[in-house]
């Protein structure tokens, strides 16, 4: 069964609340995980693996530095799923 | 630099209290801070040795859920005694590259390793996170605290077993001694209590296994000692110039005198029965400090409770001090504490820093039979040590024969 966009984004601000202490309603789409959200390189690769467990698809690592904004990394997952 | 080094702040958390006060004062009133693991893998794994010192307050009731996602148990500690001392010695300016840590740990970031080794044998290398490797490296705790208080002037990690500690104190004086730096942030941490160190030092023999009354089972210089017991937790000590401690007008608890360390290289874990190297860390820390034998009051040993361990070190002392032996306090304060290894000689230092400056040397618990291969004053009640100043040491030994002494004095302005 595949999350909705909704469901992503749901998940993902409970692993970014979980590594950081960052509030879940501040992980918005538009938000920028660095420059709005202040997460660092290592931080952003913990909740990526983290993602990956939860959504049961793969994120590359040559395609995290392409997930600037939580809304590319949600619809990047909502797509992997497949 | 030639003027004297002051103690201006303490923190800890041990397993007789989540800081000092609560601990010097458990330890006053004769607890014992070891009690029965409860944990599941005692009987998974069906461990040999089921009880230990545990920290009385646990980190994450201290600190918060991301610090401690982020740190291992070792540092977690570590952060918290730091924070304590440093807020204890309140000092509100100066410039972070005239601060330095000298923090140690005997044995690291035993946990983060272990969890980090299931989580790869049960879900691949992909799974591994990130920040293992900066939690499990023994410089974690130094670190923590030097991020927490922006220490510039040098973060460094002594590891020698269970000298450790008392071996980055006698490191925080020679920098002070340069003068390239005003304050250092000395102790050490353990948190090993996981089931791979408990079965490997049982495997040595090395522990306790009297597990139908943990509470008795630390009893250094008792004939029915049977080894050390496992302890947990971190001692710090803000240590400066006495020129920039007077300066700011910090309180001061006590001078921290001189401190010295030898090595053995007799045996990897056994300690030289002669007590030959032991002798000379006393002997040069003594030298170090232009302190008499006979000056020294008070002791507080080493004394871990095993077999040989507790009569090696009295041969040490022996050699050293002869009858004046005789008039020396000796406390032997693992016996309510258990034995924090990285974390035993800062908070014995913390120990003896208060018992000169209150003149009080703490009780030794659980002497029912003095050793008579073992003739010291044993204190067993909180001793009044006069009101003259006192002029005590503190001692740490560990696995690799290394030897560590620091001495203590009551402050004279």
């Amino acid at each position: 069964m595949a999350f909705s966009q909704d469901e992503v984004l749901a998940g993902l601000a409970e692993i970014v609340n979980d590594e950081t202490g960052i509030a879940t309603e501040s992980v918005q789409m538009d938000k920028s995980f660095t420059d709005d959200l202040d997460i660092d390189s290592i931080s952003m690769m913990t909740i990526v693996v983290n993602a990956e467990d939860k959504f049961g698809v793969k994120i590359p690592d040559e395609e995290v530095k392409n997930l600037i904004t939580v809304g590319d990394a949600v619809n990047f997952i909502v797509a992997a799923q497949g | 630099m030639a003027g004297k080094i002051v103690v201006t702040g303490l923190g800890a958390t041990t397993p007789l209290g989540g800081d000092v006060e609560s601990t010097w004062n458990a330890l006053l009133a004769g607890e014992s801070g070891i009690s029965t693991l409860e944990q599941e893998w005692v009987a998974r794994y069906e461990i040999p040795v089921t009880f230990a010192g545990q920290a009385k307050v646990k980190a994450a009731d201290v600190l918060t859920p991301q610090e401690c996602k982020r740190l291992d148990p070792s540092s977690q500690f570590a952060l918290i005694a730091g924070r304590e001392a440093w807020k204890d010695a309140n000092i509100t300016d100066v410039a972070p590259e005239r601060v330095a840590v000298e923090f140690s740990t005997g044995i690291g970031g035993v946990w983060t390793l272990l969890d980090a080794f299931d989580t790869l044998k049960e879900k691949g290398p992909r799974r591994v996170l990130p920040m293992t490797v900066p939690m499990l490296m023994p410089n974690g705790p130094a670190v923590a605290i030097g991020m927490d208080i922006a220490a510039r002037g040098g973060v460094r990690t002594a590891v020698s077993a269970c000298a450790s500690s008392t071996e980055a104190l006698a490191n925080a004086i020679d920098r002070l001694r340069t003068g390239e730096v005003d304050v250092v942030v000395a102790g050490g941490s353990e948190a090993a209590i996981h089931p791979l160190p408990i079965s490997a030092f049982a495997s040595m023999h090395a522990l306790s296994k009297r597990n139908d009354d943990p509470a008795s089972a630390s009893r250094p210089y008792d004939v029915s000692r049977d080894g050390f017991v496992m302890g947990e937790g971190a001692g710090a000590l803000v240590i400066e110039t006495e020129e920039h401690a007077l300066a700011r007008g910090a309180k001061i608890y006590a001078e921290l005198v001189s401190g010295a360390v030898t090595s053995d290289a007799h045996h990897i874990t056994a300690p030289d029965p002669e007590g030959t190297g032991a002798a000379r860390a006393v002997v040069r820390a003594l030298e170090h400090g232009g302190v008499a034998a006979t000056e020294i009051t008070h002791i507080n040993a080493h004394a871990t409770s095993t077999p040989v361990g507790d009569i090696a070190e009295y041969t040490a002392l022996k050699r050293v001090f002869g009858d004046h032996l005789d008039s020396i306090a000796v406390s032997a304060t693992k016996s309510s504490t258990g034995h924090l290894l990285g974390g035993a000689g800062a908070i014995e230092a913390i120990f003896t820093v208060l018992a000169v400056q209150k003149r009080i040397a703490p009780p030794t618990i659980n002497v029912d039979n003095q050793d008579p291969l073992i003739p010291v004053d044993v204190v067993r009640e909180p001793r009044d040590l006069g009101a003259a100043p006192v002029t005590a040491m503190s001692n740490s030994f560990g696995f690799g024969g290394h030897n560590a002494v620091v001495i203590i004095r009551s402050y004279e302005g």
